[in-house]
């Protein structure tokens, strides 16, 4: 009885992932899935710090008005549509024509996607700097800028850090409908394993083991910088 | 050094300063004293315009602060400010902390900077805590190393805001005694305080003032011992 168990999870476990390699579609998907990751989440942060200083700039002097109003449309729009639509917009609307690869339509639309809520991470990380810390740098005859680079925002990246790590890892998890525009990402890799051996609990399984992987190694990663940035809240 | 001509500020639709007129002369000590919501922090930080006044006139050094085309942040640099809350930069070294702006601004080079900040670290007794964050220092501590940032841009006036009130009493000795010790040394300052007994002893002119307005203002010697006005009689007898 339990002999069959065990030649059944076997057989299954082969034709998942031995035969012809397949075990690939899982490690190229995941290096897939990976890239698409970062990519997007540097395009992320670019965008999102940028926004955020146009709403905090705006909101603070009254400056960067047509600026701010870009910036509240923009997030008003991201935020207000599905991920898998913005995705499907990029690609197969602006970029059907172009001839652009897929991977790169991915990246930009999760790109994009996260910036918004990027954005709205660093704005909340920059309110919860005093605005003590704004005055001392300005009375000491620091610029706007000057106080905002050196003074607000790295106390404001490190407020925001278990926000982000939080962002970064719904990203993760997020670039798994990458496959509607025929990436093939971890996710997709999997499905296509499932389509050849029309078995799903293998591939399924493995599939959300490695995200539940990738997920924890991040998780344990930003505890370890977060940890290294409060040093110096310590007495 | 500093004109104040017609000072008017409101928030809102609450005025706070009512019409303003002061003139601080080089080297001297004004304590601006006054029950609390009286407009005194509001008044010391209109001087470097943290705060923007709703009409009237700052000078300093024959330049008009409150003009459109005034470099604000170039004056600033001569004017030192203490704040109640310290305001050290948590995410600096107390040493990092001193030689950010001078460095930033490129009055100096790091090593000069790091050089004058030591010399200060010392003259408060702190050289030790040079590498330490803000958070392991205690709040007296904190409040010398605020003075000397602020004095490692070689100001022209010190601008204090009631700068031992978020103190524990035990540490407001040492801090009082830093001020005492500049203010030995010639540096004009403006200070808003509750200490009544420092005021007294240390400044060269007392400010009283009262819903917005510079009520009396006097030699400390004659003004405590001869209020005028009967607010300041009536706010004397509360705080003495």
């Amino acid at each position: 009885m339990l002999g069959n168990l065990w030649d059944t999870f076997y057989n299954q476990f082969h034709r998942s992932f031995i035969v012809d390699d397949r075990w690939k579609y899982l490690t190229n998907g995941l290096l897939t899935t990976i890239l698409i990751t970062v990519m997007a989440l540097a395009i992320g942060l670019l965008i999102g710090l940028a926004v955020a200083y146009v709403r905090v700039t705006y909101d603070n002097t009254g400056r960067l008005r047509f600026l701010n109003a870009l910036a509240r449309i923009y997030l008003t729009v991201i935020r207000g549509t599905p991920v898998m639509v913005q995705l499907m917009i990029i690609y197969f609307v602006i970029f059907a024509s172009t001839g652009m690869p897929k991977l790169l339509a991915a990246v930009i639309a999760f790109g994009i996607n996260s910036g918004a809520y990027v954005a709205e991470i660093f704005r909340g990380g920059i309110m919860s700097v005093g605005h003590g810390q704004t005055e001392a740098g300005r009375s000491l005859g620091l610029s706007y800028r000057q106080t905002m680079s050196r003074i607000v925002l790295p106390q404001a990246f490190k407020n925001s850090l278990p926000a982000l790590g939080n962002e970064f890892i719904v990203l993760v998890k997020e670039t798994s409908i990458a496959g509607v525009i025929a990436v093939v990402d971890l996710t997709r890799g999997a499905n296509i394993i499932m389509s050849l051996t029309y078995n799903a609990f293998m591939p399924l399984t493995a599939v959300a083991l490695v995200y539940l992987g990738v997920v924890m190694l991040l998780t344990y990663g930003l505890g370890k910088l977060e940890r290294r940035l409060h040093r110096s809240d310590r007495r | 050094m500093i004109d104040v001509k017609g000072l008017r500020k409101s928030f809102g639709s609450l005025e706070v300063l009512c019409g303003i007129d002061e003139h601080i002369g080089q080297g001297e000590k004004v304590a601006v004293i006054g029950p609390s919501g009286s407009g005194k922090s509001t008044f010391l930080r209109c001087l470097n315009l943290l705060e923007h006044p709703t009409e009237g006139e700052i000078w300093f050094e024959g330049v008009q602060l409150t003009a459109k085309k005034t470099n604000v942040d170039r004056l600033r640099q001569k004017m030192g400010m203490v704040f109640q809350q310290f305001n050290l930069f948590p995410h600096l070294t107390v040493k990092k902390n001193i030689t950010l702006a001078p460095v930033l601004l490129g009055l100096q080079p790091q090593a000069d900077a790091d050089d004058t900040a030591e010399k200060l670290l010392r003259r408060i007794g702190l050289l030790d805590k040079a590498d330490e964050h803000p958070a392991r220092l205690s709040g007296g501590q904190m409040q010398r190393v605020a003075i000397a940032r602020a004095l490692a841009m070689k100001p022209d006036v010190m601008l204090f805001d009631e700068p031992t009130s978020a103190l524990d009493p035990e540490m407001v000795g040492e801090v009082l005694d830093l001020i005492k010790e500049l203010a030995g040394e010639g540096m004009t300052m403006v200070m808003v305080t509750h200490e009544m007994g420092f005021a007294r002893e240390v400044a060269s002119r007392v400010a009283f003032m009262d819903e917005g307005l510079i009520v009396e203002r006097n030699t400390p010697e004659e003004l405590f011992a001869n209020p005028q006005s009967k607010r300041l009689q009536e706010f004397l007898s509360k705080v003495l």
